[in-house]
């Protein structure tokens, strides 16, 4: 577990918001502040938060499909930031993503075949009979059958869509897979079969995975380190037993605790988080979590908490652990 | 749950060869069910068999003059009647439709090819690009389409060639920003960000991702502009900026028989019904191929 795969240090991705009739910049939205973190190879990081909160700006900050304002990333020793537009292009092949609506994120004009062969085409991977083996290999391997590949996105189910996401992810052998929301927007008998098939494929292949979800359940069940992000910071970044079990930020707490648990008789004790989520734009001084928090002190206002590892392995960003 | 997974979506009992519809041919059934459209395609069909075997169906030589049979009423050896320089009319409309649908189908092709390239180019970049590009449309939209069209001609000088050309320049904003917007629109689809993950070229993503999906716009607008260019191409000639005499265009034989419009009435009427219905033909078939490539827009 300590061979290190990807590094992120202080990403940063603020969105100008302009007005007026010259389009002057007026404000930032702080999609994203000073996130860090690192991946490990062989493993999945789970990555939660409410919407907008910048997870899934960051899973597309680790691509380069959106540039960062600021901060580095570094994926097996290669800073992605500084790559030109070529060398971004190779790194695509080890560094892939699938997306959250299975719908939307494949061509309806293209047969699977066409879908799955791009990638490999892109890259100039195999010859044609190569390639086309590869696809069927591969429709196997997600679980569909190599008679789909003449099929067009439209005829398939919304769980079988995803699979043909996951295939396309895997076509070039990548050694990172971010998958920003892979499995809410299918039916949730659906997400068991997806979430085992992406069990599956991570031990047959020896993939890592940036795992972002809103869905807590879900994260403890595929990821082995989870982060919580909270108005585009980490909040809190621990193994997933720890987290789950002894969570230390409030507002990790408070988010746990409005998982619902399937026994009539639970008496729930929930933490009821007061008032709305800031707006970005305007971030609260300090602490970002201070206008929620049941424990806000007076440093929360004006200082803000840095992450930092209170436990083996647990980081926090609260000046309660300081 | 796991032995879920493993197991294939559809049983693998399905025949290698199976039936598949692409969203083409599921567009193509829904055509093939709008009589309307068939019957507007059937027109354009039909005009454009005129147009190829012209040489065959016509009696006379569009050209031949025959003074002594100057403005003759229709008649069984002059279906259509003669003109006022004895030349057989229905000669001449059958040999008017190669005309139309030349200068129809070309121009269009013209601003098609010009029109889709200065959008895709505004719509994907962006920016000054896309400023500068759409300025231009926007100026040129601000004149009205036919004294734009003559303007050119003007400088261009006289000619069916030149008229084409004209047609083509200022049919060129409207498909430039119909594409421009269906390229806004599709860009920000998740399977283009889905091919930039993959590491595709830009130019890979245009032409093989974001064009296809733009072309069922282009299809019905670029035949429903077949129409509107037919009838600028026949008002240029009528204007005597088209075709010259002695060519048989629609639009010059109309203006040629404007002088014996009481005298003579179907020196007028016949090539003014074949202008009529090749653009009522293609204008019911742009309306079928909308409502086919495009269902929920259909009310």
């Amino acid at each position: 577990m300590s061979d290190l795969l990807l590094e992120v240090k202080g990403l940063k991705k603020y969105f100008p918001i302009t007005g007026g009739i010259f389009g002057k910049q007026i404000g930032m939205v702080k999609a994203v502040d000073d996130v860090t973190f690192t991946v490990y190879r062989g493993e999945t990081l789970g990555i939660v938060g409410e919407s907008g909160c910048g997870k899934s700006t960051t899973g597309r900050m680790l691509m380069r499909l959106i540039e960062p304002t600021d901060g580095s990333i570094t994926f097996e020793g290669k800073e992605v930031t500084a790559l030109s537009k070529t060398e971004l292009r190779r790194l695509r092949r080890d560094m892939q993503m699938i997306f959250q609506d299975p719908f939307a994120s494949l061509n309806p004009r293209h047969t699977v075949e066409k879908i799955l062969e791009e990638p490999l085409i892109v890259h100039g991977i195999g010859s044609k009979e190569e390639r086309k083996r590869r696809v069927r290999e591969m429709l196997e391997v997600v679980g569909l059958g190599s008679y789909h590949a003449k099929r067009y996105p439209h005829q398939f189910s919304g769980g079988q869509r995803q699979r043909i996401g996951i295939a396309r992810a895997l076509m070039t052998n990548p050694k990172l897979i971010i998958a920003d929301e892979p499995v809410s927007a299918l039916d949730v008998s659906i997400q068991a079969q997806v979430l085992n098939l992406l069990e599956d494929l991570q031990k047959q292949f020896g993939l890592t995975y940036i795992f972002i979800a809103h869905d807590l359940g879900v994260v403890r069940h595929i990821s082995d380190r989870v982060g919580v992000m909270y108005l585009g910071r980490m909040v809190e970044l621990a193994d997933s037993e720890s987290l789950y079990e002894a969570p230390k930020h409030p507002y990790t707490k408070a988010l746990l605790s409005a998982v619902p648990i399937p026994d009539p008789d639970h008496k729930a004790e929930r933490q009821l988080l007061s008032g709305d989520l800031p707006s970005p734009a305007n971030p609260p001084q300090g602490c970002a979590f201070h206008t929620r928090c049941s424990a806000c002190m007076d440093i929360c206002r004006a200082q803000r908490p840095a992450l930092k590892e209170v436990a083996t392995g647990h980081y926090v960003a609260c000046h309660l652990y300081e | 749950m796991a032995e879920l997974a493993r197991t294939p979506a559809t049983p693998p009992t399905a025949i290698e060869e199976e039936r598949t519809v692409s969203l083409w041919g599921e567009a193509w059934q829904r055509f093939r069910k709008n009589k309307i459209a068939l019957v507007g395609t059937g027109i354009v069909l039909f005009f454009i068999m005129i147009a190829i075997l012209a040489p065959w169906l016509a009696p006379y030589d569009y050209k031949e003059q025959q003074l002594a049979e100057r403005l003759q009423p229709p008649s069984s050896e002059h279906w259509f009647g003669t003109d006022d320089f004895g030349r057989d009319i229905f000669s001449r409309v059958i040999y008017g439709a190669r005309i139309s649908l030349w200068v129809g189908f070309f121009s269009v092709l013209g601003s098609i090819v010009v029109g889709s390239l200065l959008g895709i180019i505004a719509g994907y970049y962006g920016r000054w690009i896309d400023g500068v590009i759409s300025r231009l449309f926007d100026i040129m939209l601000a004149f009205p389409s036919i004294l734009l069209a003559i303007g050119i001609v003007a400088v261009l000088g006289p000619s069916l060639q030149n008229a084409l050309i004209a047609i083509a320049v200022i049919n060129v904003p409207n498909f430039g920003r119909l594409i421009r917007s269906r390229v806004l629109s599709i860009k920000q689809e998740e399977y283009i960000m889905a091919a930039k993950a993959i590491g595709m070229s830009d130019w890979r993503i245009l032409f093989h991702h974001i064009l296809p999906n733009s072309l069922a716009p282009i299809i019905v607008q670029g035949t429903l502009a077949i129409a509107t260019a037919i009838i600028e191409a026949a008002a240029l000639g009528f204007l005597g900026l088209g075709a010259q005499p002695p060519n048989p265009e629609w639009g010059k034989m109309l203006s040629d028989a404007k002088d014996f419009l009481t005298q003579a009435p179907w020196t007028m009427i016949f090539p003014g019904l074949a202008i009529m219905l090749t653009v009522l033909g293609f204008n019911l078939m742009g309306d079928g191929l909308r409502d086919a490539l495009d269902p929920r827009m259909k009310s």
